[in-house]
């Protein structure tokens, strides 16, 4: 009983917030996590399925496209969205812009947890998900995009884990880890940029191989270029919208020394800057390859749908809001560029992949799939909340020293 | 002395940098147009084929492949297009043509010479052999599937439906046969005599013959002497390729040329931002330094 008494006392204080376990279970009688739940159940039953049956009787991929939404979003959208951990900590640690030190710490977050779960999804899409060390530790492919993406992303997930730890161990109250790791932050950060260009760019890379399958449109030689411009975007608006959401459904945990809005506003500005000149080598990739007979398409619109209506317009839309300083605009273009980059992974994987084919050979999501996508998003926002309300990530712990 | 002036010094600095900075396009391709120049292949002639499937048959027996759902003698097979699975690593395919007799077309792998599945597999399951097959290991396989992503002719099927120990299928070339001597079991079957198996360089030169002795028969160009850096399996068609579904848009250079001319920069990346990130910080740590001083001295 007495060696019991303080690891109730531990879990009380430091999971429960101080509630006991009745009531803390109360607590968690939510709307928003009963709908959580149910997707939760959905991607439950998926998993199975795909674990037990295999990818055909989970998933509507075929031998024609091999590649589904579990890479399209999972994999593609995941690790672009994860891209305000590098951007921004490079911005505070490396080019010492020190105002942005408070959202460096949700955005390492943010970025750590989208990269596990990149992870967690490809153990669903692999055909032999046991065998993902396999590139490592038994035959390395070095001529293969995709083993220069797994290299990254597993060392980058690495890195970002111990990013992540400082908070950690001042919850735990583990001071001289936490120097040690805090004496590691310019390696790392460096470091950290160094994977994300080679990953994020070779994310594009990986579709240099298929000139014949992808759209025209799509299809670059600059591709690896379009995805790290543009993952340098997914990142500083995806800073901004998760920022504004645990702001709003996080307030109470909010540093109330800090001014979000104000530094919105430099975001911006940035991003601005940021989607002309992705704005302006997307123009140039089509112009340079003599491709723009095709914008008289059908597909010509939809291209025209991506780059006018989630680039030219968010980018517009950021500098005139930085311009006149309007936090609420700021939020809005930064949805918009999310959105974007999403619409470019998707296009560039599943929509103007495989276009020549005729429309049943198409590939449109399972259920299952968009459960397992689903459940993946609704794990990383609940990790999150559940990391944010217990740790000191949206507010310094004033018992810690200032940050290096 | 060193033995190394100044001048070769920098002349090798000069080499080494153009080496790095060369894409691996060039040297793939040079790769490419050597190949395994004693390397065997298949001749496919489009106008002898009468689409009797004995060779889909054939394939089906060598390779110990699950009975068919229709049988390999049921003609109306023929009329949708099909392509390889996991159970067919070859099927022939009907093309309709205006004002003239339907041609058919067999698909199976056509053993590039510069294999994009081999280059983008990320555990380099595929291998090219000597003796011209592109064959896979299935014990290195992760199943990430971005072999079929990268086949320009949409080849490799895939074990879907195997929750356990699925594997990437396609046509062998018989490779087992080859090095016992014998022909591929299609070759083999094949009553018109439409394929013809023998080294790919005097296929060549047989295909050119043809074309010779018969220019009103044949479009005059042998698929898969250049496409994609060249292929061991090589088609003479009485009509465009592209309308016996083979793609035309996809050029002469390998396609592991366009992904390796990127893989190339990386050590480009890895040399040269840790310098100007490192620095970019050193910068800012003297400003800062420098910032601070006077205010300590006030």
């Amino acid at each position: 009983m007495s060696q019991t008494a303080p690891t109730t006392c531990w879990i009380k204080d430091k999971l429960f917030f101080g509630l006991g376990a009745r009531e803390y279970l109360r607590s968690l009688l939510t709307p928003f996590n009963a709908v959580a739940a149910m997707i939760l159940l959905a991607g439950g039953v998926a998993a199975v399925v795909r674990f037990g049956q295999g990818l055909g009787t989970a998933t509507n991929l075929s031998h024609d496209n091999p590649w589904g939404l579990w890479i399209g979003f999972d994999l593609l959208c995941g690790v672009a969205l994860a891209a305000g951990g590098y951007v921004i900590s490079s911005t505070v640690y490396l080019f010492g812009l020190k105002a942005y030190q408070p959202i460096v710490r949700p955005a390492i977050l943010t970025a750590f947890l989208g990269y596990a779960f990149v992870v967690l999804a490809l153990l669903f899409d692999l055909g032999r998900p046991w065998r993902l060390p396999y590139p490592f530790v038994v035959q390395a492919g070095f001529s293969s995009v995709m083993f220069e993406v797994a290299v990254c992303v597993a060392t980058y997930c690495t890195v970002l884990f111990v990013e992540a730890t400082p908070p950690a161990f001042e919850w735990l109250g583990w001071r001289k880890l936490r120097a040690v790791i805090l004496h590691l932050t310019i390696p790392l950060t460096i470091l950290g940029v160094i994977l994300s260009t080679m990953h994020q760019s070779s994310l594009g890379g990986l579709f240099l191989i298929a000139p014949g399958k992808l759209h025209p449109l799509w299809y670059s030689p600059y591709l690896p270029v379009f995805f790290f411009i543009s993952s340098i975007i997914a990142g500083l608006s995806m800073i901004v919208v998760e920022g504004s959401l645990s702001h709003r459904a996080l307030h109470h945990r909010a540093d109330p020394g800090t001014d979000f809005d104000a530094l919105t506003i430099g975001l911006a500005r940035a991003g601005a800057i940021v989607m002309f000149s992705y704005f302006a080598l997307k123009i140039l990739g089509v112009i340079s390859d003599g491709n723009w007979t095709y914008l008289p398409t059908a597909y010509g619109s939809w291209f025209l749908v991506e780059v006018l209506g989630f680039v030219l317009v968010p980018c517009l839309l950021f500098a005139s809001a930085a311009r006149n300083r309007r936090p609420r605009q700021v939020k809005l273009a930064a949805l918009l560029s999310v959105l974007g980059v999403v619409l470019n992974r998707l296009n560039v994987s599943l929509v103007a992949f495989n276009w020549q084919l005729p429309c049943e050979q198409r590939y449109f999501p399972s259920w299952m799939e968009l459960a397992v996508t689903l459940s993946i998003i609704l794990l990383i926002v609940l990790v999150f909340r559940s990391a944010a309300l217990r740790m000191p990530i949206l507010r310094p712990d004033p018992t810690y020293p200032e940050h290096p | 002395m060193m033995g190394l002036t100044r001048r070769q010094f920098l002349g090798a600095l000069g080499g080494a940098t153009a080496g790095l900075a060369l894409p691996r396009t060039t040297r793939a391709a040079q790769k490419g147009t050597l190949g395994y120049p004693e390397s065997f292949g298949v001749l496919c002639d489009l106008s002898l084929c009468v689409g009797c499937r004995r060779c889909e048959q054939a394939c089906n027996e060598a390779n110990d492949l699950p009975a068919p759902d229709q049988a390999f003698d049921d003609p109306t097979v023929l009329q949708h297009l099909r392509r390889t699975t996991e159970s067919a690593y070859t099927v022939v395919n009907t093309y309709p043509q205006a004002n003239a007799p339907a041609v058919h077309r067999k698909l199976q792998c056509n053993h590039c010479q510069e294999p994009a599945c081999a280059s983008a597999c990320p555990v380099g399951a595929f291998t090219k052999t000597r003796e011209g097959a592109v064959i896979y290991n299935p014990d290195l396989c992760i199943g990430c599937r971005y072999c079929m992503v990268a086949c320009p002719f949409g080849i490799p099927a895939y074990e879907y439906h195997d929750p356990l120990t699925p594997r990437v299928r396609k046509c062998t070339l018989c490779h087992e046969r080859i090095l016992a001597g014998k022909r591929p079991a299609c070759v083999e079957a094949c009553p018109m005599e439409a394929l013809v198996f023998g080294k790919r360089t005097e296929l060549l030169e047989r295909a050119r013959n043809r074309i010779a002795a018969k220019p009103e028969n044949y479009l005059h160009h042998v698929y898969g002497e250049h496409e994609v850096g060249g292929t061991n399996w090589l088609y003479l068609s009485p009509v465009p390729f592209d309308q016996v579904g083979l793609p035309t848009n996809l050029g002469e250079e390998p396609l592991c040329a366009k992904t390796g001319g990127f893989l190339s920069f990386i050590p480009v990346v890895i040399a040269l931002w840790p310098a100007f990130l490192g620095g970019t910080w050193l910068f800012k740590r003297h400003n800062e330094r420098q910032g601070q001083q006077p205010k300590e001295g006030a």
